[in-house]
Protein backbone atom coordinates (compact mmCIF):
# COMPACT_ATOMS: atom_id res chain seq x y z
CA UNK A 1 0.00 0.00 0.00
CA UNK A 2 1.13 2.85 -1.45
CA UNK A 3 -0.84 5.59 1.13
CA UNK A 4 -1.63 4.67 4.47
CA UNK A 5 -5.10 3.68 5.50
CA UNK A 6 -7.07 4.51 8.66
CA UNK A 7 -9.76 3.70 10.79
CA UNK A 8 -11.65 6.80 10.62
CA UNK A 9 -14.68 5.79 13.01
CA UNK A 10 -16.49 2.64 14.41
CA UNK A 11 -19.90 1.54 16.12
CA UNK A 12 -20.82 -1.43 17.68
CA UNK A 13 -24.22 -2.50 19.03
CA UNK A 14 -24.39 -5.27 21.00
CA UNK A 15 -25.86 -6.41 24.51
CA UNK A 16 -28.61 -3.57 24.79
CA UNK A 17 -25.95 -0.64 23.79
CA UNK A 18 -24.52 1.41 21.07
CA UNK A 19 -21.11 2.99 20.91
CA UNK A 20 -19.22 4.89 18.95
CA UNK A 21 -14.95 4.96 19.05
CA UNK A 22 -15.67 3.01 21.85
CA UNK A 23 -18.01 4.99 23.95
CA UNK A 24 -21.27 4.35 24.55
CA UNK A 25 -23.75 6.39 23.87
CA UNK A 26 -27.32 4.51 23.72
CA UNK A 27 -28.52 1.87 26.35
CA UNK A 28 -31.76 0.25 26.16
CA UNK A 29 -33.58 -2.37 28.46
CA UNK A 30 -35.66 -3.36 25.69
CA UNK A 31 -36.85 -7.10 25.83
CA UNK A 32 -36.37 -7.49 22.40
CA UNK A 33 -33.40 -6.65 19.51
CA UNK A 34 -36.84 -5.03 17.69
CA UNK A 35 -37.88 -2.61 20.15
CA UNK A 36 -34.02 -2.06 20.77
CA UNK A 37 -33.25 -1.24 17.24
CA UNK A 38 -36.39 0.89 17.12
CA UNK A 39 -35.70 2.98 19.93
CA UNK A 40 -31.88 3.54 19.04
CA UNK A 41 -33.83 4.65 15.70
CA UNK A 42 -35.24 7.41 17.69
CA UNK A 43 -33.05 7.86 20.18
CA UNK A 44 -30.82 9.77 17.21
CA UNK A 45 -33.67 10.85 15.75
CA UNK A 46 -33.42 9.60 12.50
CA UNK A 47 -36.40 10.34 10.41
CA UNK A 48 -36.88 7.30 7.68
CA UNK A 49 -40.47 5.74 7.31
CA UNK A 50 -38.49 2.77 5.11
CA UNK A 51 -36.60 1.81 8.69
CA UNK A 52 -40.03 0.26 9.89
CA UNK A 53 -40.98 -2.49 7.09
CA UNK A 54 -36.89 -4.02 7.30
CA UNK A 55 -36.07 -7.21 8.64
CA UNK A 56 -34.01 -7.10 11.90
CA UNK A 57 -30.89 -7.67 9.55
CA UNK A 58 -31.46 -4.56 7.82
CA UNK A 59 -32.82 -2.38 10.73
CA UNK A 60 -29.15 -3.41 12.50
CA UNK A 61 -26.98 -2.74 9.41
CA UNK A 62 -28.88 0.30 8.47
CA UNK A 63 -28.93 1.71 12.06
CA UNK A 64 -25.29 0.87 12.39
CA UNK A 65 -24.33 2.69 9.10
CA UNK A 66 -26.41 5.75 9.76
CA UNK A 67 -24.31 6.21 12.66
CA UNK A 68 -20.84 6.45 10.72
CA UNK A 69 -22.28 7.85 7.38
CA UNK A 70 -24.74 10.70 8.60
CA UNK A 71 -21.92 13.53 9.28
CA UNK A 72 -19.09 11.85 6.38
CA UNK A 73 -21.32 11.59 3.29
CA UNK A 74 -19.15 10.38 0.26
CA UNK A 75 -20.57 9.29 -2.63
CA UNK A 76 -17.56 7.24 -3.57
CA UNK A 77 -17.76 4.99 -0.73
CA UNK A 78 -18.10 0.94 -1.21
CA UNK A 79 -20.17 -1.29 1.28
CA UNK A 80 -18.39 -4.38 2.06
CA UNK A 81 -20.28 -6.30 4.93
CA UNK A 82 -20.47 -9.78 6.27
CA UNK A 83 -22.07 -12.40 9.00
CA UNK A 84 -22.16 -15.58 9.89
CA UNK A 85 -26.20 -16.36 9.30
CA UNK A 86 -26.69 -15.20 6.62
CA UNK A 87 -30.31 -13.67 6.56
CA UNK A 88 -31.47 -16.85 8.09
CA UNK A 89 -33.55 -15.07 10.88
CA UNK A 90 -35.74 -13.73 7.87
CA UNK A 91 -35.62 -17.70 5.89
CA UNK A 92 -36.82 -19.09 9.48
CA UNK A 93 -39.82 -16.77 9.20
CA UNK A 94 -40.52 -17.10 5.56
CA UNK A 95 -39.98 -20.97 5.93
CA UNK A 96 -42.59 -20.96 8.27
CA UNK A 97 -45.26 -18.96 5.89
CA UNK A 98 -44.99 -22.03 3.63
CA UNK A 99 -44.60 -24.92 5.75
CA UNK A 100 -48.48 -25.50 6.57
CA UNK A 101 -50.37 -25.55 3.29
CA UNK A 102 -53.63 -24.97 5.54
CA UNK A 103 -52.23 -21.52 6.17
CA UNK A 104 -50.49 -20.73 3.26
CA UNK A 105 -49.22 -16.87 3.03
CA UNK A 106 -45.68 -16.63 1.26
CA UNK A 107 -45.21 -13.24 1.36
CA UNK A 108 -42.88 -11.08 -1.19
CA UNK A 109 -42.65 -8.52 1.76
CA UNK A 110 -40.47 -10.71 3.50
CA UNK A 111 -39.77 -13.59 0.71
CA UNK A 112 -36.99 -10.09 -0.66
CA UNK A 113 -35.53 -10.40 2.72
CA UNK A 114 -34.39 -13.51 2.69
CA UNK A 115 -31.21 -12.59 0.98
CA UNK A 116 -28.18 -10.80 3.03
CA UNK A 117 -27.56 -8.02 0.60
CA UNK A 118 -30.71 -6.28 0.87
CA UNK A 119 -29.38 -4.47 3.70
CA UNK A 120 -26.27 -3.10 1.46
CA UNK A 121 -29.69 -1.86 -0.97
CA UNK A 122 -31.12 -0.21 1.86
CA UNK A 123 -28.18 1.58 3.13
CA UNK A 124 -27.22 2.54 -0.66
CA UNK A 125 -30.59 3.95 -1.15
CA UNK A 126 -30.79 5.93 1.98
CA UNK A 127 -26.92 7.31 1.06
CA UNK A 128 -27.29 7.14 -2.91
CA UNK A 129 -24.04 5.46 -2.87
CA UNK A 130 -23.77 4.09 -6.63
CA UNK A 131 -21.18 2.26 -5.41
CA UNK A 132 -19.42 -1.06 -4.96
CA UNK A 133 -21.24 -3.35 -2.18
CA UNK A 134 -20.77 -7.29 -1.31
CA UNK A 135 -21.82 -9.24 1.44
CA UNK A 136 -19.98 -12.43 2.78
CA UNK A 137 -20.77 -15.05 4.91
CA UNK A 138 -17.69 -16.52 7.25
CA UNK A 139 -18.11 -18.74 10.52
CA UNK A 140 -16.18 -15.91 12.26
CA UNK A 141 -15.42 -12.40 12.18
CA UNK A 142 -12.48 -12.61 9.33
CA UNK A 143 -10.37 -9.59 9.76
CA UNK A 144 -7.96 -10.66 6.89
CA UNK A 145 -10.06 -10.98 4.54
CA UNK A 146 -12.08 -7.49 5.31
CA UNK A 147 -8.56 -5.84 5.19
CA UNK A 148 -7.09 -7.46 1.90
CA UNK A 149 -10.60 -6.61 0.03
CA UNK A 150 -11.41 -2.98 1.69
CA UNK A 151 -7.34 -1.92 0.64
CA UNK A 152 -7.80 -3.55 -2.86
CA UNK A 153 -11.00 -1.18 -3.05
CA UNK A 154 -9.26 1.82 -2.45
CA UNK A 155 -5.85 0.98 -4.48
CA UNK A 156 -7.34 0.22 -7.47
CA UNK A 157 -9.77 3.60 -7.04
CA UNK A 158 -12.92 1.47 -7.11
CA UNK A 159 -13.81 3.39 -3.97
CA UNK A 160 -12.58 6.21 -1.83
CA UNK A 161 -13.79 5.07 1.39
CA UNK A 162 -15.05 1.57 2.71
CA UNK A 163 -17.75 0.83 5.13
CA UNK A 164 -16.62 -2.20 6.36
CA UNK A 165 -19.35 -4.27 8.12
CA UNK A 166 -19.47 -7.40 10.87
CA UNK A 167 -23.20 -7.68 11.45
CA UNK A 168 -24.79 -10.68 12.24
CA UNK A 169 -28.12 -11.27 13.96
CA UNK A 170 -29.82 -14.81 14.75
CA UNK A 171 -33.06 -14.46 16.62
CA UNK A 172 -32.00 -12.23 19.73
CA UNK A 173 -28.41 -12.63 19.19
CA UNK A 174 -26.77 -10.10 17.49
CA UNK A 175 -23.77 -7.98 17.16
CA UNK A 176 -22.86 -5.22 14.43
CA UNK A 177 -19.31 -3.97 14.58
CA UNK A 178 -18.61 -0.86 11.75
CA UNK A 179 -15.95 0.72 10.89
CA UNK A 180 -15.03 3.15 8.09
CA UNK A 181 -11.33 2.60 5.90
CA UNK A 182 -10.52 5.84 4.57
CA UNK A 183 -7.10 7.40 3.76
CA UNK A 184 -7.59 10.02 7.33
CA UNK A 185 -8.07 9.75 10.81
CA UNK A 186 -5.74 8.58 13.56
CA UNK A 187 -6.04 4.85 13.88
CA UNK A 188 -4.07 2.48 11.31
CA UNK A 189 -6.12 0.06 9.16
CA UNK A 190 -4.96 -2.82 10.32
CA UNK A 191 -5.38 -6.57 12.07
CA UNK A 192 -4.46 -5.66 15.57
CA UNK A 193 -6.83 -2.24 15.49
CA UNK A 194 -9.57 -3.64 13.59
CA UNK A 195 -9.44 -6.93 16.86
CA UNK A 196 -8.89 -4.54 19.52
CA UNK A 197 -12.15 -2.50 18.23
CA UNK A 198 -14.52 -5.70 17.43
CA UNK A 199 -13.86 -7.18 21.00
CA UNK A 200 -13.72 -3.75 23.18
CA UNK B 1 2.07 -3.15 -11.64
CA UNK B 2 -1.03 -5.60 -10.73
CA UNK B 3 -0.74 -8.70 -11.73
CA UNK B 4 -2.16 -10.48 -14.54
CA UNK B 5 -5.27 -13.10 -13.19
CA UNK B 6 -6.23 -15.99 -15.20
CA UNK B 7 -9.22 -18.61 -15.59
CA UNK B 8 -7.34 -21.86 -15.80
CA UNK B 9 -10.11 -24.87 -14.70
CA UNK B 10 -13.48 -24.83 -15.13
CA UNK B 11 -16.19 -27.64 -15.11
CA UNK B 12 -20.10 -27.23 -14.13
CA UNK B 13 -23.10 -29.57 -13.32
CA UNK B 14 -26.24 -28.90 -15.23
CA UNK B 15 -29.63 -30.97 -16.70
CA UNK B 16 -27.48 -30.46 -20.03
CA UNK B 17 -24.52 -32.69 -18.61
CA UNK B 18 -21.70 -32.86 -16.10
CA UNK B 19 -19.22 -31.12 -17.70
CA UNK B 20 -18.21 -28.41 -19.81
CA UNK B 21 -17.99 -30.28 -23.37
CA UNK B 22 -21.26 -32.15 -22.45
CA UNK B 23 -23.02 -28.85 -21.72
CA UNK B 24 -21.96 -26.76 -24.81
CA UNK B 25 -22.27 -29.81 -27.01
CA UNK B 26 -26.11 -29.15 -25.91
CA UNK B 27 -25.87 -25.83 -25.97
CA UNK B 28 -24.99 -26.06 -30.03
CA UNK B 29 -27.54 -29.01 -30.55
CA UNK B 30 -30.09 -25.94 -28.73
CA UNK B 31 -31.35 -28.39 -26.09
CA UNK B 32 -32.96 -26.84 -23.53
CA UNK B 33 -32.84 -27.98 -19.64
CA UNK B 34 -36.37 -26.63 -19.28
CA UNK B 35 -39.12 -29.04 -18.59
CA UNK B 36 -42.71 -28.98 -16.97
CA UNK B 37 -43.12 -30.05 -13.27
CA UNK B 38 -45.73 -31.08 -11.46
CA UNK B 39 -45.49 -31.40 -7.88
CA UNK B 40 -45.92 -30.99 -4.08
CA UNK B 41 -43.60 -28.03 -4.42
CA UNK B 42 -45.98 -25.68 -6.03
CA UNK B 43 -49.93 -25.70 -6.42
CA UNK B 44 -49.81 -25.70 -9.74
CA UNK B 45 -47.57 -27.19 -12.59
CA UNK B 46 -44.27 -24.68 -13.45
CA UNK B 47 -41.28 -25.17 -15.32
CA UNK B 48 -37.88 -25.65 -14.32
CA UNK B 49 -34.26 -27.40 -14.81
CA UNK B 50 -34.01 -29.73 -12.44
CA UNK B 51 -30.10 -32.05 -12.34
CA UNK B 52 -31.47 -35.19 -12.49
CA UNK B 53 -30.63 -37.15 -9.08
CA UNK B 54 -30.44 -40.64 -10.11
CA UNK B 55 -27.33 -39.44 -12.50
CA UNK B 56 -26.20 -37.29 -9.72
CA UNK B 57 -25.96 -40.32 -7.42
CA UNK B 58 -24.08 -42.14 -10.10
CA UNK B 59 -21.67 -39.77 -11.07
CA UNK B 60 -20.72 -39.13 -7.17
CA UNK B 61 -20.20 -42.84 -6.63
CA UNK B 62 -17.29 -42.81 -9.04
CA UNK B 63 -15.72 -40.25 -6.75
CA UNK B 64 -16.48 -41.41 -3.51
CA UNK B 65 -18.42 -44.08 -1.22
CA UNK B 66 -19.83 -41.28 1.56
CA UNK B 67 -23.55 -40.46 1.01
CA UNK B 68 -23.55 -38.14 3.97
CA UNK B 69 -23.89 -34.83 1.55
CA UNK B 70 -26.86 -33.16 0.25
CA UNK B 71 -27.92 -32.80 -3.43
CA UNK B 72 -25.91 -29.68 -3.84
CA UNK B 73 -23.11 -30.43 -1.79
CA UNK B 74 -22.46 -33.48 -4.30
CA UNK B 75 -23.42 -31.26 -7.30
CA UNK B 76 -20.84 -28.88 -6.35
CA UNK B 77 -18.15 -31.32 -4.85
CA UNK B 78 -18.45 -33.08 -8.90
CA UNK B 79 -17.98 -29.74 -10.35
CA UNK B 80 -14.95 -28.95 -8.14
CA UNK B 81 -13.44 -32.13 -8.16
CA UNK B 82 -11.40 -32.29 -11.89
CA UNK B 83 -10.47 -29.54 -11.23
CA UNK B 84 -9.15 -29.82 -8.27
CA UNK B 85 -7.58 -32.87 -9.34
CA UNK B 86 -5.87 -31.40 -12.26
CA UNK B 87 -3.96 -28.24 -10.44
CA UNK B 88 -2.25 -30.66 -8.03
CA UNK B 89 -2.44 -27.67 -6.18
CA UNK B 90 -1.61 -28.60 -2.02
CA UNK B 91 -4.54 -26.35 -1.13
CA UNK B 92 -2.79 -24.96 1.65
CA UNK B 93 -2.94 -21.23 2.99
CA UNK B 94 -1.82 -19.54 0.17
CA UNK B 95 -4.96 -20.91 -1.78
CA UNK B 96 -8.50 -19.47 -1.49
CA UNK B 97 -11.86 -21.97 -1.13
CA UNK B 98 -14.90 -19.04 -2.93
CA UNK B 99 -18.53 -21.12 -2.62
CA UNK B 100 -20.91 -18.69 -3.86
CA UNK B 101 -25.07 -19.11 -3.14
CA UNK B 102 -28.10 -17.56 -2.60
CA UNK B 103 -29.72 -20.07 -0.10
CA UNK B 104 -27.59 -23.03 0.07
CA UNK B 105 -28.64 -26.16 1.90
CA UNK B 106 -31.98 -23.93 2.41
CA UNK B 107 -34.01 -27.01 2.09
CA UNK B 108 -32.96 -27.80 5.84
CA UNK B 109 -35.20 -25.68 7.15
CA UNK B 110 -38.00 -28.03 6.61
CA UNK B 111 -36.44 -30.16 9.07
CA UNK B 112 -35.43 -27.61 11.66
CA UNK B 113 -32.12 -28.06 11.22
CA UNK B 114 -30.39 -24.42 11.55
CA UNK B 115 -27.20 -25.40 12.02
CA UNK B 116 -27.17 -27.31 8.22
CA UNK B 117 -28.54 -24.36 6.58
CA UNK B 118 -26.00 -22.22 7.40
CA UNK B 119 -24.12 -21.03 4.75
CA UNK B 120 -20.27 -21.55 6.14
CA UNK B 121 -21.75 -25.49 7.24
CA UNK B 122 -22.09 -25.70 3.34
CA UNK B 123 -19.00 -24.24 2.64
CA UNK B 124 -17.06 -25.88 5.31
CA UNK B 125 -18.52 -29.65 4.36
CA UNK B 126 -16.88 -29.14 0.89
CA UNK B 127 -13.89 -27.90 1.81
CA UNK B 128 -13.20 -30.32 3.86
CA UNK B 129 -13.97 -33.44 1.25
CA UNK B 130 -10.93 -31.63 -0.50
CA UNK B 131 -8.95 -30.62 2.68
CA UNK B 132 -8.86 -26.81 1.78
CA UNK B 133 -6.76 -24.88 4.93
CA UNK B 134 -7.82 -21.74 4.42
CA UNK B 135 -11.25 -20.25 6.05
CA UNK B 136 -13.73 -20.79 3.34
CA UNK B 137 -15.01 -17.46 1.95
CA UNK B 138 -18.92 -17.34 1.23
CA UNK B 139 -19.95 -14.95 -1.08
CA UNK B 140 -24.34 -14.47 -1.10
CA UNK B 141 -24.87 -11.34 -3.08
CA UNK B 142 -28.05 -12.34 -4.55
CA UNK B 143 -27.93 -13.03 -8.67
CA UNK B 144 -24.55 -11.65 -9.09
CA UNK B 145 -23.15 -13.83 -6.61
CA UNK B 146 -21.52 -16.14 -9.15
CA UNK B 147 -20.14 -13.86 -11.06
CA UNK B 148 -19.14 -11.69 -8.27
CA UNK B 149 -16.86 -14.86 -7.03
CA UNK B 150 -14.78 -14.20 -9.85
CA UNK B 151 -14.13 -10.37 -9.75
CA UNK B 152 -13.58 -11.30 -5.77
CA UNK B 153 -10.91 -13.94 -6.31
CA UNK B 154 -8.95 -11.54 -8.71
CA UNK B 155 -8.92 -8.60 -6.28
CA UNK B 156 -7.48 -11.22 -3.33
CA UNK B 157 -5.11 -12.40 -5.52
CA UNK B 158 -3.94 -8.76 -6.92
CA UNK B 159 -4.02 -8.28 -3.03
CA UNK B 160 -1.53 -11.08 -2.58
CA UNK B 161 -4.05 -12.39 0.04
CA UNK B 162 -3.82 -15.68 -1.75
CA UNK B 163 -2.10 -17.38 -5.22
CA UNK B 164 -4.80 -19.45 -6.20
CA UNK B 165 -8.52 -19.51 -5.75
CA UNK B 166 -11.05 -22.36 -5.92
CA UNK B 167 -14.47 -21.06 -6.50
CA UNK B 168 -17.51 -23.35 -6.29
CA UNK B 169 -21.17 -21.49 -6.85
CA UNK B 170 -24.68 -23.77 -7.01
CA UNK B 171 -28.21 -22.88 -5.76
CA UNK B 172 -30.96 -25.23 -6.21
CA UNK B 173 -34.57 -24.97 -7.31
CA UNK B 174 -36.71 -25.35 -3.58
CA UNK B 175 -39.94 -25.26 -2.38
CA UNK B 176 -38.45 -21.86 -1.16
CA UNK B 177 -37.01 -20.14 -3.63
CA UNK B 178 -40.43 -21.18 -6.02
CA UNK B 179 -42.97 -19.89 -3.58
CA UNK B 180 -40.77 -16.63 -3.44
CA UNK B 181 -40.37 -15.60 -7.32
CA UNK B 182 -44.19 -17.06 -7.50
CA UNK B 183 -45.43 -14.29 -4.77
CA UNK B 184 -43.36 -11.61 -6.38
CA UNK B 185 -45.58 -13.20 -9.58
CA UNK B 186 -42.34 -13.08 -11.70
CA UNK B 187 -42.73 -16.84 -12.54
CA UNK B 188 -43.23 -17.70 -16.34
CA UNK B 189 -46.37 -19.82 -17.47
CA UNK B 190 -43.84 -21.13 -19.95
CA UNK B 191 -40.11 -21.82 -20.48
CA UNK B 192 -38.39 -18.44 -20.41
CA UNK B 193 -37.88 -16.31 -23.45
CA UNK B 194 -35.29 -13.80 -22.38
CA UNK B 195 -35.53 -10.43 -24.34
CA UNK B 196 -38.78 -11.65 -26.26
CA UNK B 197 -42.08 -9.69 -26.38
CA UNK B 198 -43.76 -12.48 -25.21
CA UNK B 199 -41.45 -13.17 -22.41
CA UNK B 200 -43.91 -13.37 -18.87
CA UNK B 201 -40.89 -14.06 -16.27
CA UNK B 202 -38.31 -16.25 -14.99
CA UNK B 203 -37.85 -19.56 -14.89
CA UNK B 204 -35.96 -21.35 -12.40
CA UNK B 205 -33.57 -23.43 -12.48
CA UNK B 206 -30.26 -25.32 -10.38
CA UNK B 207 -26.46 -25.92 -11.69
CA UNK B 208 -23.19 -25.78 -9.69
CA UNK B 209 -19.97 -24.29 -11.66
CA UNK B 210 -16.65 -24.00 -10.45
CA UNK B 211 -12.86 -22.50 -11.39
CA UNK B 212 -9.68 -22.27 -11.13
CA UNK B 213 -8.80 -18.68 -10.67
CA UNK B 214 -5.03 -18.13 -10.74
CA UNK B 215 -1.51 -15.60 -11.53
CA UNK B 216 -0.10 -19.14 -13.08
CA UNK B 217 -0.14 -18.98 -16.49
CA UNK B 218 -0.47 -22.84 -17.26
CA UNK B 219 -3.58 -23.82 -18.70
CA UNK B 220 -5.09 -20.38 -18.81
CA UNK B 221 -8.21 -20.03 -20.43
CA UNK B 222 -8.72 -16.02 -20.18
CA UNK B 223 -7.27 -13.50 -18.42
CA UNK B 224 -9.91 -11.12 -16.50
CA UNK B 225 -9.40 -7.66 -17.35
CA UNK B 226 -11.52 -5.90 -15.46
CA UNK B 227 -14.61 -5.84 -12.85
CA UNK B 228 -16.89 -3.43 -11.29
CA UNK B 229 -19.92 -4.46 -8.93
CA UNK B 230 -22.34 -1.20 -8.55
CA UNK B 231 -25.32 -0.62 -6.66
CA UNK B 232 -28.60 0.74 -8.29
CA UNK B 233 -29.57 2.93 -4.97
CA UNK B 234 -32.70 2.54 -6.15
CA UNK B 235 -34.71 -0.05 -5.10
CA UNK B 236 -34.56 -3.44 -3.30
CA UNK B 237 -36.57 -5.36 -5.31
CA UNK B 238 -36.79 -3.74 -8.93
CA UNK B 239 -33.95 -3.22 -11.63
CA UNK B 240 -33.64 0.99 -11.86
CA UNK B 241 -35.27 2.04 -14.96
CA UNK B 242 -32.29 3.74 -15.57
CA UNK B 243 -29.78 0.68 -15.70
CA UNK B 244 -27.68 2.79 -13.67
CA UNK B 245 -26.04 0.50 -11.56
CA UNK B 246 -25.07 -1.86 -14.69
CA UNK B 247 -24.30 0.85 -16.69
CA UNK B 248 -21.27 1.85 -14.15
CA UNK B 249 -20.57 -1.73 -13.29
CA UNK B 250 -19.40 -1.99 -16.81
CA UNK B 251 -17.52 1.33 -17.47
CA UNK B 252 -15.45 0.42 -13.97
CA UNK B 253 -14.75 -3.14 -15.81
CA UNK B 254 -14.36 -1.32 -19.18
CA UNK B 255 -11.84 1.47 -16.95
CA UNK B 256 -9.89 -1.12 -15.66
CA UNK B 257 -9.34 -3.30 -18.53
CA UNK B 258 -8.26 -0.25 -20.52
CA UNK B 259 -10.72 -1.40 -23.95
CA UNK B 260 -13.19 0.39 -25.62
CA UNK B 261 -16.55 -0.50 -25.60
CA UNK B 262 -16.12 -0.95 -29.28
CA UNK B 263 -13.91 -3.97 -28.78
CA UNK B 264 -16.15 -6.07 -26.57
CA UNK B 265 -17.13 -9.31 -29.31
CA UNK B 266 -19.84 -10.54 -27.35
CA UNK B 267 -22.39 -10.28 -24.20
CA UNK B 268 -23.40 -13.01 -21.72
CA UNK B 269 -26.10 -11.07 -19.91
CA UNK B 270 -28.21 -11.82 -17.30
CA UNK B 271 -31.83 -12.20 -19.57
CA UNK B 272 -33.75 -13.43 -16.24
CA UNK B 273 -37.15 -12.62 -18.93
CA UNK B 274 -38.89 -10.74 -16.66
CA UNK B 275 -40.34 -7.30 -18.10
CA UNK B 276 -38.60 -4.84 -16.00
CA UNK B 277 -34.89 -6.73 -15.94
CA UNK B 278 -34.78 -7.31 -19.66
CA UNK B 279 -36.08 -3.70 -20.19
CA UNK B 280 -33.33 -2.32 -18.00
CA UNK B 281 -30.64 -4.06 -19.45
CA UNK B 282 -31.23 -2.98 -22.71
CA UNK B 283 -31.01 0.60 -21.68
CA UNK B 284 -28.25 -0.03 -19.69
CA UNK B 285 -26.04 -1.44 -22.80
CA UNK B 286 -27.67 1.51 -25.22
CA UNK B 287 -26.07 4.11 -23.01
CA UNK B 288 -22.53 1.75 -23.32
CA UNK B 289 -22.51 1.61 -26.89
CA UNK B 290 -22.60 -1.70 -26.38
CA UNK B 291 -26.22 -2.31 -28.24
CA UNK B 292 -24.90 -3.42 -31.69
CA UNK B 293 -22.54 -6.32 -29.61
CA UNK B 294 -24.17 -10.08 -29.89
CA UNK B 295 -25.83 -10.69 -27.09
CA UNK B 296 -27.59 -13.86 -25.50
CA UNK B 297 -28.95 -15.18 -22.11
CA UNK B 298 -28.36 -18.51 -21.14
CA UNK B 299 -31.58 -18.52 -19.10
CA UNK B 300 -33.47 -19.89 -21.68
CA UNK B 301 -31.37 -23.22 -21.37
CA UNK B 302 -30.62 -23.56 -18.05
CA UNK B 303 -33.71 -21.41 -16.33
CA UNK B 304 -32.42 -18.99 -13.76
CA UNK B 305 -29.77 -20.65 -11.57
CA UNK B 306 -29.32 -17.69 -8.70
CA UNK B 307 -26.07 -17.46 -7.11
CA UNK B 308 -24.85 -20.20 -9.84
CA UNK B 309 -25.72 -18.54 -12.92
CA UNK B 310 -22.76 -15.78 -13.20
CA UNK B 311 -20.29 -18.46 -12.95
CA UNK B 312 -22.14 -20.86 -15.10
CA UNK B 313 -22.74 -18.54 -17.54
CA UNK B 314 -19.51 -17.44 -17.20
CA UNK B 315 -17.69 -21.08 -17.68
CA UNK B 316 -20.10 -21.26 -20.70
CA UNK B 317 -18.81 -17.74 -22.15
CA UNK B 318 -15.19 -18.90 -21.66
CA UNK B 319 -15.60 -21.76 -23.67
CA UNK B 320 -17.25 -20.26 -26.21
CA UNK B 321 -14.31 -18.24 -26.53
CA UNK B 322 -11.71 -20.86 -27.09
CA UNK B 323 -14.79 -22.48 -29.69
CA UNK B 324 -15.35 -19.15 -31.38
CA UNK B 325 -19.03 -19.86 -31.38
CA UNK B 326 -21.43 -17.71 -30.86
CA UNK B 327 -24.58 -19.47 -29.30
CA UNK B 328 -28.65 -18.90 -29.86
CA UNK B 329 -30.32 -16.97 -27.37
CA UNK B 330 -32.88 -19.87 -26.56
CA UNK B 331 -36.61 -18.68 -26.25
CA UNK B 332 -36.07 -15.57 -28.29
CA UNK B 333 -38.55 -14.79 -31.10
CA UNK B 334 -39.61 -11.09 -31.66
CA UNK B 335 -37.42 -8.07 -30.12
CA UNK B 336 -39.56 -6.87 -26.72
CA UNK B 337 -37.25 -4.27 -25.32
CA UNK B 338 -38.13 -0.64 -25.88
CA UNK B 339 -33.96 -0.16 -27.10
CA UNK B 340 -32.65 -2.12 -29.98
CA UNK B 341 -29.83 -4.56 -28.83
CA UNK B 342 -28.52 -7.95 -31.19
CA UNK B 343 -29.78 -10.99 -29.52
CA UNK B 344 -28.38 -14.02 -31.06
CA UNK B 345 -31.00 -15.36 -33.45
CA UNK B 346 -28.86 -18.57 -34.77
CA UNK B 347 -25.13 -20.00 -33.96
CA UNK B 348 -22.71 -18.52 -35.50
CA UNK B 349 -18.69 -19.06 -36.03
CA UNK B 350 -16.88 -16.15 -35.35
CA UNK B 351 -13.58 -15.48 -34.20
CA UNK B 352 -13.55 -14.08 -30.34
CA UNK B 353 -11.83 -12.00 -28.04
CA UNK B 354 -13.14 -10.38 -25.63
CA UNK B 355 -16.21 -11.45 -23.62
CA UNK B 356 -18.24 -9.52 -21.24
CA UNK B 357 -20.60 -10.95 -18.40
CA UNK B 358 -23.01 -9.15 -16.84
CA UNK B 359 -25.68 -9.87 -13.85
CA UNK B 360 -27.93 -7.83 -11.73
CA UNK B 361 -29.91 -9.20 -8.78
CA UNK B 362 -32.24 -8.08 -5.92
CA UNK B 363 -30.60 -5.49 -2.85
CA UNK B 364 -29.57 -2.98 -6.52
CA UNK B 365 -26.74 -5.26 -7.21
CA UNK B 366 -24.82 -5.72 -10.40
CA UNK B 367 -21.85 -7.11 -11.54
CA UNK B 368 -19.75 -6.68 -14.88
CA UNK B 369 -16.39 -8.87 -15.50
CA UNK B 370 -14.69 -8.42 -19.20
CA UNK B 371 -12.09 -11.41 -19.97
CA UNK B 372 -9.56 -11.63 -22.95
CA UNK B 373 -9.03 -15.05 -24.28
CA UNK B 374 -5.73 -16.45 -23.57
CA UNK B 375 -3.31 -16.23 -26.53
CA UNK B 376 -1.16 -14.53 -28.95
CA UNK B 377 -3.36 -12.53 -31.39
CA UNK B 378 -0.49 -11.37 -33.66
CA UNK B 379 -0.23 -7.66 -32.00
Amino acid sequence: MENKLYIKSYVSIENGQISIDGNVVFESSASNVSDFLKEGLRHFGIQYPKFFKMDNLSKLAFLGSELLLKDQDSPETALLFANSSSSLDTDVTYQESIADKDNYFPSPAVFVYTLPNICLGEISIRHQLKTENSFFIFGAFNPDFFIGYAENLIETGKAENVLCGWTELFKEDYKAFLYLVSDEGKTEHTKQNIELFYTN
Amino acid sequence: MRKDVFISGMNCVTPLGFSVEENFENLIAGKSGIERHENEMMPNPYFSAIVDEDRLDAEFAKITASEKYTKLEKMMILALFPIVKKSKSELGKRTAFLLSTTKGNITALESENIEKAQLYDLAQTVADFFGFESQPIVVSNACVSGILAISVAKRLIQSEVYDEAFVVAGDLVSEFVLSGFNSFQAMSDAPCKPYSKNRTGVTLGEATAAVLVTSDTGNAKARILGDGSMNDANHISGPSRTGEGLFLSVESALKEANLGADKIDYISAHGTATPFNDEMEAIAFNRLGLENKPLHSLKGFYGHTLGASGLLETVIGIEALQQNKLIASAGFDEIGVSQNIRVIEKNEDKFLRYFLKTASGFGGCNTAVVFEKEGNFGE
